[in-house]
């Protein structure tokens, strides 16, 4: 065995993050302690919509340790803009003013009303309870299909009408004559993210009125950027640093109020401001993802060949629009008809206000919401056909590659047939069946069911072009820069900004392999806009694709520089050195050989260069990526379903994904596991429930059930691997594909346990009511 | 306010709590023991699980004063000089921790449940778990390695 398979690209490195980690030395926002620092507690709507009548400050103003109170009002001045939202889908999108604090009117329960400062949490508290905000009561809108219809509640009456935006893509015309044409209907309910560690910020003012911002984000750049924009400083003010973030799962890809609070209270009091996020106030204050309702169209021959798909959205945007609420729809846009070949392609997505938390990125963001109307109504069709249900699925892959798709894209690589080949070796799938069987014929109150999910996904943000041209207000690029020092050792620095995932170890098989290393002498800095000036952060299944890439290309400048060193230090051609895994020899002498490590010593001491060359071997490299990543597999959901009290528990789960070259299996299982995880619960656990006036009834943990080890089992995975064509080394985007797949199969294989019983349709999450009431109704 | 004294990862220490003060409150702020975690305000996650006279207890849900009398292992009194625990060990082989919020809870959590012995198998181990909330892991890897630790049977 080579060295670099024992630790390069593909190894199972263990990861270099884990030692702070597991000996509770993390620096998670909340561990800073800076001296002279006060608390901030934010003073929230109770109401979901109302007018603020009154607020009354001066109890909370004389309280203990409070340093000062402040409302919407009194901060007014202080936002150079608006609240930032840098995806405006159309040239009419309806974008209602948004600022940090409320200053006339709330639109969801949690809008903020007013801050209090002071010397401890607990005083801060406390005070907080003696702010006296009255409201007048508004009616609201919660139900997102109500909200888009005429002549109802308007969450902001000066925009005349609760939808912000109608965005279509259509290509080719629906087969209406088509032999079997099935619709259905589909509610995804919003999510609550739920990262374990909330968010939290602490602003620190500095001298000469800059600003270093510490906060449990993804994006610190992009932060960086819109908090300067709407502080109204200079970017070069600001400083951002991400330290260990505590999950962000698209959450803490935001621009959220408290992070400009922070920073503009710190300004006006010269002192450092904490905020730390508490776990119910998350369920408001954090984004949520999802809350779609869509209507599914597939035209099909009578052999099962699909020939049209149109997909109907109403997308909820909450009551603003943060960073990149109106976009989500968008990022599954080009993928309803997944991994099959469909002609004729129509997508309209309809962007509303609720009187709700704003939506924004949740794991999949888009996609989990296409593929899951996808794979439901593939079952309908295999059902309406009298196929089954796979072969209907085999029927209309896709399989040569590049492919360009209906919806104007290409997909670059792929092979559907064999992962699911793969998940079918793994399953048992006779075996399940002859078990189903014999549970029916013995009318056991205990059923089981299989459910499938095929599927693929667009990640790796993105073209800059591609983004251009929807009206993303950034480009999708992303920076690395390597540095050899002299003691052999490499600096990485990354314009990514991990929150869990394992940069540092990924990026350094990375370096070691393409420089000739071991992992442990990379260095990888992240996460602080001082260190690395660009960068485009943490999203999207993104870092690998886009980030490892720029990575690779740095590389490859090392790498050619690194020849003209040698070739000058051994006195030979540069055409006649041949190079691999860090060291450079010469043709036809073998005993001649320099090492990257040897050029950067040479490189450093520059007593001996090629004339004309710049001391010292480093080299940042920005890389725009050609495409899209597009992942994709094949997953199975076995479920057993109590026919009694309506309980579905998940007994065995079969991942079978393709993500190209895999940089490390440990890293990659980890992020499968914790994807599929987040799909089963939105399949059968979770959900935000709102009542019609607008209060969240489930915003605390022991109210919103996220799923522990007694609800999951263990999980089968193993990949299939076609390498993207479009990436220098062949990887695809990970973090997001189990999400992506899993909530299709757990929802299809509980309905295949109940089918028997003449159940077709459950919404999700699949809780115990629900399914005992289908079955209930089943028997009408 | 009252005097209170515990030893927390074998130093005794003499406090003077208000009556509300939490236990992972008076660790993190008043010890300066940041390694325990704060995740929820209903007692749901167990990001702050510690040991309490050798017992995992969840933090955020003792008041300070109750404490008094108590030994307290915290997740930095875990490893012993340069050594990882076992179960720290364990979950750096089985790749169980990703963004780590939960882990200090998690670890001190199957400490106990191996001490216990109420990880037997991977579905004991999973039951003993349902205090400790993960968002990232999907709790597969953080089963192996426990059940590595503890020798359970399947």
């Amino acid at each position: 065995m080579s060295a670099t398979e024992t630790w390069g690209i593909g190894a199972p490195l263990k990861r270099k993050e884990d030692g702070p980690l597991l000996r509770g030395r993390g620096t998670y926002v909340d561990n800073l302690d800076l001296p002279g620092t006060v608390v901030m507690i934010i003073v929230r709507s109770p109401y979901a919509h109302a007018r603020i009548a009154s607020i009354d400050t001066a109890a909370a103003k004389a309280a203990e340790g409070v340093v000062a109170v402040f409302t919407g009002a009194d901060l007014r001045d202080d936002w150079k803009a608006a609240m930032p939202c840098a995806w405006p889908v159309t040239e009419d999108m309806k974008n209602p003013e948004h600022f940090p604090l409320a200053v006339s009117q709330v639109n969801y329960q949690g809008d903020g009303v007013a801050v209090v400062i002071a010397d401890t949490r607990a005083h801060a508290v406390d005070a907080a309870e003696l702010v006296d905000a009255e409201y007048d009561v508004l009616e609201a809108v919660v139900d997102v299909a109500a909200a888009a219809r005429d002549g109802g509640t308007l969450v902001h009456e000066e925009l005349g009408t609760n939808v912000s935006y109608v965005w279509p893509l259509e290509s080719g015309t629906f087969d209406e004559d088509a032999d079997v044409i099935v619709k259905h209907t589909y509610v995804q309910p919003p999510l609550i993210p739920n990262a374990i560690e909330p968010r939290g910020v602490v602003a620190r003012p500095e001298p000469g009125g800059d600003v270093t911002l510490w906060s449990a984000t993804q994006v610190p750049h992009i932060l960086r950027v819109l908090t300067a924009a709407t502080l109204g400083m200079s970017e070069t003010k600001l400083r951002v640093i991400a330290p260990d973030v505590g999950g962000g799962f698209g959450s803490k890809c935001d621009v959220y109020a408290e992070e400009l609070l922070a920073g503009a209270i710190a300004r006006r009091l010269g002192t450092p401001v904490k905020w730390i996020e508490e776990r119910s106030e998350n369920a408001l204050a954090t984004i949520h993802g999802r809350d779609f309702v869509t209507t599914l169209e597939l035209a099909a021959t009578a052999d099962g060949k699909i020939t049209s798909l149109r997909a109907n959205v109403i997308a909820s945007m909450g009551a603003y629009l943060q960073l990149v609420t109106p976009g989500i729809p968008l990022l599954g846009a080009w993928i309803y008809a997944g991994p099959y070949a469909i002609p004729n392609y129509s997508v309209t997505f309809t962007g509303v206000f609720t009187n709700t938390t704003p939506t924004d990125a949740y794991r999949g963001a888009g996609r989990p919401e296409a593929t899951y109307v996808l794979e439901r109504t593939m079952d309908l069709l295999a059902k309406e056909l009298g196929m089954d249900r796979l072969e209907l699925r085999r029927r209309n892959f896709i399989t040569e590659f590049p492919a360009t798709i209906a919806s104007g894209l290409t997909i670059d690589s792929g092979d559907y047939h064999a992962s699911l080949d793969r998940l079918l070796e793994h399953l048992g799938l006779e075996e399940l069946e002859a078990e189903q069987q014999a549970r029916r014929d013995r009318d056991d109150v205990k059923q089981i069911g299989v459910g499938f999910s095929t599927y693929n996904e667009m990640c790796g943000l993105a073209p800059s072009r591609i983004l251009g041209a929807i009206r993303y207000a950034a480009g999708g690029w992303e920076t690395a820069t390597i540095r050899c020092l002299p003691t052999g050792t490499f600096q990485v620095v990354t314009g990514t900004s991990p929150h869990g995932q394992g940069h540092e170890t990924a990026w350094s098989q990375i370096v070691a392999d393409q420089l000739g290393c071991d992992p442990s002498e990379v260095e990888v800095l992240h996460g602080d806009t001082s260190i690395s000036p660009y960068g485009l952060d943490t999203y999207g299944s993104r870092s690998l694709p886009v980030g490892g890439a720029a990575l690779w290309s740095a590389g490859e400048k090392i790498i050619e520089k690194a020849r003209e060193i040698v070739a000058h230090q051994l006195e030979v051609s540069a055409d006649d050195l041949e190079y691999e895994a860090g060291t450079f020899t010469v043709k036809g002498s073998p005993d001649k050989e320099m090492t990257v490590k040897g050029a950067a010593w040479a490189a450093f001491t520059a007593h001996n260069l090629p004339d004309g060359m710049e001391p010292n071997l480093e080299a940042t490299a920005t890389y725009d990526p050609p495409n899209f990543s597009w992942p994709g597999g094949a997953h199975a959901a076995v479920v057993e379903v109590d026919t009694g009290t309506g309980d579905a528990r998940l007994i065995r789960y079969v991942a079978i994904d393709d993500v190209g070259t895999v940089v490390n299996p440990l890293i990659v299982d980890g992020q499968v596991h914790g994807g599929i995880t987040q799909g089963i619960a939105t399949a059968l656990y979770e959900e935000a429930i709102y009542d019609e006036d607008g209060n969240l009834a489930n915003g605390t943990m022991a109210m919103y059930l996220v799923p522990s080890a007694a609800e999951l089992p263990s999980y089968e995975l193993d990949r299939t691997e076609s390498k993207a064509t479009d990436h220098p080394f062949g990887a695809k985007g990970v973090g997001e594909t189990g999400t992506i797949a899993a909530a299709p199969a757990v929802i299809n294989a509980v309905i295949d346990a109940l089918s028997h019983l003449g159940v077709t349709d459950i919404q999700m999450p699949a809780t115990p009511e629900r399914v005992w009431r289908a079955i209930e109704e089943a028997k009408q | 306010m009252h005097p209170v004294t515990m030893t927390v990862n074998e130093v005794r220490h003499e406090l003077e709590l208000e009556p509300r003060d939490l236990l992972v409150h008076v660790l993190r702020e008043q010890l300066s023991l940041t390694g325990t975690n704060v995740g929820c305000d209903t007692s749901s996650c167990g990001a702050c699980t510690v040991l309490l006279d050798g017992q995992s207890v969840k933090s955020c849900t003792l008041l300070g004063v109750q404490a008094d009398g108590a030994t307290i292992t915290t997740i930095e009194g875990l490893a012993t000089g340069g050594e990882l625990h076992p179960v720290q060990q364990a979950f750096h082989d089985h790749h169980a921790l990703q963004c780590g919020y939960c882990t200090p809870g998690m670890v001190m959590a199957a400490v106990s449940l191996i001490g216990n012995r109420e990880a037997g198998d991977r579905d004991s181990i999973r039951a003993g778990l349902e205090g400790n909330l993960c968002r990232c892991t999907g709790y597969h890897n953080i089963v192996e390695a426990i059940a590595e630790v503890a020798g359970s049977t399947s």
